[in-house]
């Protein structure tokens, strides 16, 4: 079980993070997409290796229009 | 005599930006302001937030002229439709990530961390707020976040209230600007306290942009008025009934009070001054 944007979800565990990425439909090269685990940020170039543990909190972001 | 003084120290501290040309004809692009080593030829800044449509944002974003308008981070929602940030990109204009939303400086850091990230610009809009009904920035954990996104790089810019020497103790900090409010975000209040603003124009040598309050084309006149380098507007604009039009008017509105600042306004008095003169009066 993983935290996806807030979503509980039983399909992420044990993938890398751009495994999870495309439970979104994002591909490697999302433009203006940024990614934290557990309150830290991934760099794009760590997507394909970063592992996601069980119980990972997940955030994927992206311009919205604000303020 | 005073008021002389603290125009010729405010233009001192301002370098280039304190430089206000004559008003004469010519286009609103020949007087830049640099934040950051930056040149902006607009001195309007604009909120991308609560406009009804994409269409509708892109159409303002032309017709006020700016070139920099902020962008909020949030969630990403795969079934959304249309991309603001090509909508950014087909008009031209620079994004300038904002924290909103966040309430403490580790949030607001990390917000700016992923901004840096998602969009490739260290500049950040910080807002670090303390109170859900007023959104005023909590100033001890702004001051806080500043001083850690200054260490790692970041251009800040920071959202904070009109109080003088919390905009000196964020300059200090090494941020690029100030951005104080002229009343709480989306209130449409004005300028609830120009002395204050006039007095931060004063206390800092980095660019002063007027952000929140502003409710209609006066009140960013006012703030350039007042001495601010630049004024950011957002809901004044987008919840308006007719969003390009009130677009196009505050464009209008910063030059002219640019131009104002720089023609230098006559001191206010009690009684009449008469501008026709006594000489020469018939007597009948």
């Amino acid at each position: 079980m993983i935290y996806l944007n807030g979503n509980p979800r039983d399909d992420g565990a044990g993938q890398t993070l751009a495994g999870v990425l495309e439970l979104l439909n994002l591909a490697p090269d999302a433009r203006g997409v940024a990614v934290a685990v557990d309150g830290e940020v991934v760099p794009r170039a760590g997507w394909a290796t970063f592992a996601i543990r069980d119980g990972a909190r997940v955030e994927v972001l992206t311009a919205m229009q604000g303020g | 005599m005073a008021d002389s003084q603290a125009r010729q120290r405010t233009q001192q501290g301002q370098g280039e930006n304190g430089h206000v040309p004559i008003a004469t004809p010519g286009p609103p692009e020949s007087d830049p302001l640099t934040i950051a080593g930056r040149t902006l030829h607009s001195r309007l800044l604009l909120g991308t937030g609560g406009f009804p449509s994409l269409e509708l944002l892109a159409e303002s974003i032309r017709a006020s002229g700016s070139e920099l308008v902020t962008v909020a981070l949030r969630r990403i929602d795969p079934a959304a439709s249309g991309s603001l940030i090509e909508v950014l990109e087909r008009e031209g204009v620079e994004l300038l990530p904002n924290t909103a939303g966040c309430f403490t400086a580790r949030d607001a850091v990390l917000t700016a961390k992923l901004a840096r990230e998602a969009f490739g610009t260290d500049w950040v809009k910080l807002e670090v707020i303390g109170d859900e009904d007023t959104l005023l920035p909590d100033a001890p954990e702004l001051l806080r976040a500043a001083e850690l996104l200054v260490d790692d790089g970041f251009v800040v810019l920071p959202y904070t209230t009109d109080d003088p020497v919390l905009a000196r103790r964020l300059v200090d900090v090494g941020c690029a600007a100030v951005m104080p409010l002229g009343a709480p975000i989306g209130s449409g209040m004005g300028i609830r306290n120009p002395y204050n603003i006039a007095l931060i124009r004063e206390a800092v040598s980095v660019p002063v942009v007027l952000d929140a309050g502003v409710g209609t084309a006066s009140d960013a006149t006012l703030a350039m008025e007042l001495g601010c380098d630049a004024v950011m507007v957002a809901s004044a604009v987008s919840r308006a009934q007719d969003p390009v039009a009130m677009a196009g008017a505050m464009r209008h509105a910063v030059r002219a009070g640019r131009l104002a600042r720089g023609a230098g306004r006559i001191p206010r008095r009690t009684y009449a001054t008469a501008s026709s003169p006594d000489v020469g009066l018939a007597e009948f």
